[in-house]
């Protein structure tokens, strides 16, 4: 198994990917011999019955044997590659009954992974090294598509069912996901960590996947439920919170600089009080955060779209008072 | 005397007989109609491309280049609808097809020259609804529009869909109106076993835009009544599928990508017979591998939905259907490929492009095998990979068969003859810079990069660099083509009847014909490939019975 990028392939990093490869090498060189052939034979042609005075075309004839051969002899390649392919399908789709299930869950424009334990994370998949695990996916809006190049493994996440993938790494180290399916992008751009523009939409809904040892994932599994450690000192609530902005990709809709965006900005917006869509006042207390981050669409502050998608069951109660947190220290 | 002055009439060059913008806006004359879609296709034609260069010139480098993303979205959606519903659909049937078909049939005009001159029309009016949803805030739907997001997103998609919508009953009148006519008007003695090549591909193409454009019509109806009433039919939260709409789309889409397709095999064909002076191997197996398309085409479409959710029965038995597509393509290759073996090859410029046809749709339909391959297709689904090869089939090779038949009929359409020398300078470029904007997609594809981004990992960089400089010379062939086309109306010499010497029927009238195609109804007394029943002053001065006497 070859983990480094080929000229034509990405790592094989899945249980899986030696077989697609295998199969997809097949296609591959029976192409270029059929290629050099077909198209090598033509150019002979046209080179060497290029037209000359006096030398007429010979007349078509008929070959029987040789166009009943042309039309069956393929059959049993394509056959071939219908069986090969038929049975690598079956392998990408049936996960063992022995296989860890995550729930993923798409949205424009982000993926919420939630673990076995209840830990949820947004644009990183950490999963264990030689384990089976096995995807769930939703989407709450468009369909998206899971697709995970190194794994050679790819899945719709479709609104009102659920779909399933599963892979099995055979490598540690970090590879990239990426969403398949169109799903749009927003009409303006966002500001980044450091001001500049930023465009979010299908192209962005990528990530890492984390592939790691059992202890290790274990350990990030206990990590992600509690506030991160900041050299060596357990963050506070406000810098948790500060880290969640950007890892729950608040930033995309929200500045916390006073910068137009698609939501109103956090800067001097806690312990304030916002006028809404329908003319009522309310003061931006720790309540009304929390209703805004589980049930976004109740309070739309005027001038903006009820486009906000909740995080009710991607953000747990500690992490939501760390968002609280961050937003009063932006005063 | 008025009889005699209509025989007149009917026996004046096309482009002389009426004058005046009202002669052609209400002419009945196919040739003139023709004439009027070739004009509309080119314009469709430069639009769509001014959109691919712009969605290439964004991709140069990664980041923000020249617009948003959002902007970027509403690019590629208009690049592909305006490509498919306003040029590749009606490119050769519509435009190439209505100036030919009576001519190779020895026939004055179709069977119903009014409803073609309707199917114009409402091709004009499908058009202004999708030049006024571009005007109107544009789609950024992808041309396939998929629910919910079609549903779902406020950009113009229901002028879109009504625009496409309305182009499909232009596609069905002249589809129904080609298989009356050549049903109904082959001069005497054009048997279905002589009936040229061209013919047997546009039949089957008709079938397929009669059978498979309602099935269009209904998916986008219902789309525009779940926008506009919130019919729930494709939303999940009311109780539909949003795959049902994917099903319902592919049934048309994929018989649809056959209608692109084997005109450019009928134009091909025609273009390998002529200039290797030779009757084109396998004749029969090639009427019948388009017809096996036709059906087939039908058959296959779930294979665009295998990562979908369909079940795994379903994966299994449109992998198996799908290969067997495999098998008329392959037989028409052969068949090609075995013409050129003994033959006397003359190297126009639309020869060339018969060649390049030939190189293209190989790899077009090799690198299908691997998305018919289910578990190669999972990984390489939505990835660059399908971005190549489908454009390695419909401009790698329809666009290439339109690119040659245009010049290879245009000394019947203008009357005039072109600039070779010119001509050979843009093939080359459109046939390198094609070639350098794709080939290097299959290897981004395969690699990993999903279609339909704006912004991509700096890995894929060079590829995508690579591609953009590749569409620039691209571009820059189209530009000289579009020079040799307009040098040959203002100064080219004028046209033979055959000027290449070809035993094809339409080559027996006058260059430009007159306006009912013949003085007289031509009687065929041979197959418009039996180059050796010609003699030599036939094919360069066209059939005896119908040539103008000499001094």
């Amino acid at each position: 198994m070859n983990h480094e990028p080929t000229v034509q392939m990405p790592g094989q990093w899945s249980t899986f990917a030696p077989n697609v490869d295998f199969i997809f090498y097949f296609i591959y060189w029976m192409s270029v011999i059929l290629f050099v052939g077909i198209i090598g034979a033509a150019l002979y042609f046209v080179w060497k019955y290029q037209r000359k005075p006096g030398v007429k075309a010979e007349p078509t004839g008929h070959n029987l044997p040789l166009e009943v051969g042309w039309t069956v002899a393929p059959v049993f390649f394509l056959a071939l590659l219908f069986h090969w392919g038929f049975r690598g399908y079956v392998d990408l789709t049936v996960a063992p009954a022995n296989a860890m299930e995550i729930r993923v869950r798409a949205r424009k424009w982000s993926w919420d992974f939630e673990y076995p334990n209840g830990a949820h994370e947004t644009n990183n998949l950490h999963v264990p090294v030689n384990r089976p695990v096995r995807l769930v996916l939703s989407s709450d809006d468009v369909i998206h598509s899971f697709y995970v190049p190194a794994f050679r493994a790819k899945r719709d996440a479709v609104p009102g069912m659920y779909s399933m993938m599963w892979f099995q790494a055979t490598h540690e180290g970090t590879t990239n996901f990426f969403c398949a399916e169109y799903c749009g992008a927003a009409e303006t751009a966002a500001r980044g960590e450091h001001g500049e523009e930023v465009f979010s939409g299908h192209f962005s809904m990528i990530g890492h996947v984390v592939v790691e040892n059992d202890a290790t994932f274990a350990a990030h599994l206990e990590a992600i439920n509690g506030p991160p450690t900041i050299n060596g000192v357990v963050a506070t609530p406000a810098q948790w919170g500060a880290q969640l902005y950007r890892s729950s990709q608040c930033y995309t809709c929200h500045s916390v600089d006073g910068a137009p965006g698609t939501g109103p900005t956090w800067q001097h917006m806690a312990g304030h009080p916002v006028t809404l869509t329908d003319g009522t006042t309310v003061d931006v207390d720790a309540n009304y955060i929390r209703e805004s981050i589980l049930n976004p669409q109740a309070k739309i502050v005027r001038g903006f779209q009820p486009v906000m998608p909740t995080y009710r069951g991607s953000l747990n109660d500690r992490q939501i008072d760390a968002l609280i947190a961050y937003m009063q220290s932006l005063q | 005397m008025s009889t005699h002055g209509e025989e007149d009439l009917l026996n004046t060059n096309y482009l002389k007989a009426g004058t005046g913008v009202k002669s052609w806006l209400l002419t009945l004359d196919h040739k003139r109609i023709g004439v009027m879609y070739l004009v509309s296709i080119i314009m469709a034609f430069f639009l769509g491309g001014v959109f691919a260069l712009l969605l290439r010139l964004e991709l140069l480098a990664p980041g923000r280049t020249i617009m948003t993303a959002a902007q970027y979205n509403r690019a590629f959606t208009l690049h592909g609808a305006i490509m498919v519903f306003l040029f590749i659909i009606p490119s050769i049937p519509a435009a190439l097809g209505n100036f030919i078909i009576p001519v190779m049939l020895g026939a004055k005009d179709v069977a119903f020259p009014k409803l073609n001159l309707l199917s114009f029309y409402i091709y004009v009016i499908g058009t202004i609804f999708a030049l006024f949803s571009i005007i109107s805030g544009a789609v950024d739907t992808g041309w396939t529009f998929y629910t919910p997001y079609s549903t779902s997103t406020n950009s113009s998609v229901v002028s879109m869909t009504m625009a496409a919508f309305i182009l499909g009953f232009s596609s069905i009148l002249t589809g129904l109106n080609f298989m009356v006519t050549v049903h109904k008007l082959r001069a005497p003695g054009l048997h279905w076993r002589r009936l040229p090549l061209f013919i047997w591909g546009m039949y089957a193409t008709s079938i397929i835009q009669v059978l498979a454009t309602p099935v269009l019509a209904i998916t986008l109806f219902l789309l525009a009544m779940a926008r506009v009433f919130g019919l729930g039919i494709f939303d999940a939260s009311l109780g539909g599928d949003p795959v049902l709409f994917q099903h319902f789309f592919w049934f048309y889409s994929h018989p649809a990508v056959y209608i692109m397709i084997v005109p450019g095999m009928a134009v091909v064909s025609e273009l390998i017979a002529t200039f290797s002076r030779r009757a084109i191997f396998g004749y029969f197996a090639i009427a019948m591998s388009s017809l096996g398309l036709a059906l087939v085409g039908f058959l296959v479409w779930a294979h665009h939905m295998f990562t979908a959710g369909i079940s795994e029965f379903a994966a299994m038995l449109f992998s198996a259907l799908t290969f067997l597509v495999a098998i008329p393509s392959g037989v028409k290759v052969f068949n090609w490929t075995a013409t050129l073996y003994k033959g006397s090859i003359w190297l126009t410029t639309p020869m060339l492009y018969a060649i390049a046809f030939l190189i293209q749709f190989t790899i077009g339909g090799l690198t299908g095998l691997f998305l018919g391959t289910l578990a190669t297709d999972i990984h390489l689904h939505d990835t660059y990979f399908v971005v190549a090869h489908f454009h390695y089939v419909m401009m790698g090779s329809t666009v290439m068969a339109f690119l040659g038949g245009l010049l290879y009929w245009w000394p019947k359409i203008a009357g005039k003859m072109y600039d070779e020398t010119i001509a050979k300078v843009s093939f080359a470029l459109v046939f390198i810079g094609f070639n350098a904007t794709f080939l290097v997609q299959f290897i981004m594809g395969s690699r990993g990069m999903p279609r339909r981004y704006y912004d991509y990992l700096p890995e894929f960089r060079p590829y995508h660099a690579f591609s953009t400089v590749g569409s620039w010379i691209l571009g820059l062939g189209f530009i000289v083509y579009a020079y040799v086309l307009i040098k040959s109306l203002r100064s080219g010499p004028k046209a033979p009847p055959n000027p290449w010497g070809s035993a094809g029927f339409e080559w027996a009238s006058e260059s430009p014909p007159v306006l009912a195609n013949f003085r007289e109804v031509p009687t065929i007394t041979r197959g418009p490939y039996d180059y050796h029943l010609t003699t030599d002053e036939e094919l360069f001065d066209g059939f005896p019975e119908d040539a103008p006497k000499k001094a």
